[in-house]
């Protein structure tokens, strides 16, 4: 009856709800989605070339500002990619404090990732209440090293500072107010018609082909697939730690939900041990005063908590500074699945996407 | 992989001063370096007593005669391939049984100006969630040479060449939409290879405001005659 031509909707780089900079370019049939061309660069502020011309302790610094809701995880990548190159021993206090600062990044990444994704859906009060439980680690941090974003907060062979008295006692106390209120988020959305509505079956991608297409972390593992770097390649202490991994069945976009809500409770428990067992001794191994590993490269990956992030360092020997200094960023290679998974849904579900895969456009560009 | 902090015994190359510009580890046929030459890629081969993963033999075995070279540091398998056989390389890896290498988790290049005649080091990172291991491949590509693309075998590899492409200029023969990501799409210029300026290109680095507004003003007059 109507002819109705293709029409092309731009959302622009400049949206509220595309969690920063991203530009995406919709050809639209009526409501439906087509195609989606995804384009980034917004943000691109050259870190990689940066890093070639800066010391490599210098480096932490700058990996902070990549992923900048989780920034003790691109340090702790970072730094132990750089150990391995130079073969130092990291002391297991060390690594103990390093694991329990991973998995509190872990938790303010998925509290800030609750709140703006249920935000952007239209559930403003989680969240209100995600930022508040998010304030306490940003507490618990700033008292570790000072700053509440950008952390700064490991060294080549270990950590600037050790924890801070009765430290322990507030990260136990914070886990005991995290469960308390995990309950809160879950009665206001597991079960809310409205959001299983905007959620259940949107963004459908099985397994091998969330595979193929270069997902991980969260959104893989609800696609199915047992695969974690902290349980197939362990870093840091992980290796000493129980935990579960949780997946989810279907590969929408409610059980990428449900498969963060029960990672912040496998942090939770992670913390727990890790503060309960935290060994005494050195905070820093023994690292050289100039820091020159041997020419040659390596490839090490971290579980973020958008994914694998990976460090891939080429030293040639003889600067003070990384030759060639790779990120392999996990929000760049989730958003690729971005076009695959919006095909066929209502620009509604867009939004509800782009949430769901957790980008941050700060590691996306670099 | 439990020994990645440790390296195995590090390759005999690698503790000698100067350790890059060695020449025992550029292979025969590139060009050697001069004495105090920018350094060339570390590629040093595997130890005797490494243990060869079954996947590294399969490997082996499956090519036999495409002059394969075999590297190992720090607990990782590096193999060294051809331009002509990556797409051969890539799909066995994929395929065959005993790698299984379905997680293409980054592809990347480092340039090495020094090595004139092939400067770019392609370097695809592939791991296996099934077995759970890692493998690199290495490529060597000159500037004008059409690089395989491995779209095909790992979609995963799409957006990563793009950005290969964007910042080094290395064309991918056969991607579906080879076009720039991270710069915008009118920019001239490979911002990593190693001769392009961190400061990016033309950037006229004034020695104060008041020159800065000179130079305005003179843009401004020349616009207006």
């Amino acid at each position: 009856m109507f002819d109705t031509d293709e029409l092309v909707l731009n959302m622009g780089p400049q949206h509220p709800a595309t969690h920063g900079v991203l530009r995406v370019v919709l050809k639209l049939d009526g409501e439906r989605v087509v195609d989606a061309d995804v384009v980034i660069g917004y943000l691109h502020r050259g870190v990689e070339k940066l890093c070639e011309s800066r010391d490599w302790t210098q480096i932490v610094l700058i990996t902070d500002r990549m992923d900048y809701v989780a920034s003790a995880t691109n340090n702790l990548g970072y730094c132990e990619t750089v150990e391995k190159l130079l073969a130092v021993e990291v002391p297991r206090r060390a690594r103990y404090v390093r694991t329990i600062l991973a998995e509190l990044q872990r938790l303010a990444s998925h509290l800030v990732w609750l709140g703006s994704h249920a935000m952007d859906i239209g559930a403003v009060t989680v969240f209100l209440y995600a930022l508040r439980e998010r304030e306490l680690i940003l507490d618990l941090f700033e008292e570790f090293c000072g700053a509440r974003l950008t952390y700064n907060s490991m060294r080549i062979g270990g950590l600037p500072l050790d924890v801070p008295s009765a430290w322990d006692k507030k990260v136990l106390q914070f886990c005991n107010v995290l469960m308390q209120k995990l309950p809160e988020y879950e009665v206001l959305l597991t079960h809310n018609r409205i959001w299983l509505e905007r959620t259940r079956g949107v963004g459908v991608i099985p397994g091998p082909e969330a595979i193929a297409v270069g997902l991980s972390g969260p959104p893989l593992r609800a696609s199915g697939i047992p695969r974690d770097v902290r349980k197939d390649e362990p870093y840091a202490a992980y290796d000493e730690m129980q935990f579960d991994i949780p997946l989810g069945t279907r590969g929408d976009t409610y059980d990428r939900y449900l498969v963060r809500l029960e990672e912040m409770r496998q942090s939770v428990r992670i913390v727990r041990q890790a503060m309960e067992g935290l060994p005494e001794g050195p905070i820093v191994g023994k690292v050289p005063r100039l820091i020159k590993p041997p020419a040659g490269e390596t490839y090490h990956a971290n579980e973020s908590p958008k994914g694998e992030i990976g460090y891939f360092i080429v030293s040639d020997g003889k600067a003070t500074s990384p030759y060639r200094f790779r990120v392999r960023p996990p929000s760049f290679c989730n958003l690729q699945a971005l076009p695959r998974l919006v095909r066929g849904h209502l620009v509604a579900d867009v939004i509800a996407l782009i949430g769901t895969i957790d980008i941050v456009l700060g590691e996306v560009d670099r | 992989m439990a020994d990645q902090n440790k390296p195995e015994s590090p390759p005999p190359d690698a503790a000698a001063p100067g350790g890059a510009a060695g020449a025992a580890k550029v292979p025969a046929g590139s060009p050697k370096p001069a004495a105090a030459a920018p350094p060339l890629p570390p590629d040093p081969p595997p130890p005797a007593d490494a243990e060869q993963p079954a996947f590294v033999g399969a490997l082996l075995a499956a090519f036999p005669d495409a002059g394969l070279q075999l590297s190992y540091w720090l607990g990782d398998w590096t193999v060294i391939v051809g331009l002509d056989r990556l797409p051969a390389l890539a799909r066995f890896l994929h395929d065959d049984p005993e790698s299984l290498f379905d997680f293409c988790s980054d592809v990347t290049a480092t340039d090495w100006p020094a090595r004139a005649s092939l400067r770019f080091d392609l370097v695809y990172c592939l791991y296996s969630t099934t077995r759970r291991h890692r493998i690199r491949i290495k490529v060597r590509a000159g500037e004008q040479d059409g690089v395989p693309s491995v779209t095909s075998v790992w979609p995963a590899a799409n957006w990563l060449e793009r950005e290969v492409f964007d910042m080094f200029g290395v064309r991918f023969a056969g991607h579906p939409d080879l076009r720039r990501i991270l710069m915008p799409e009118d920019w001239q210029g490979h911002p990593q290879r190693k001769d392009y300026p961190l400061e990016g290109p033309g950037e006229l680095i004034l020695e104060s405001p008041q020159e800065w507004l000179r130079l305005r003003q003179a843009v401004e007059e020349s616009e207006i005659e």
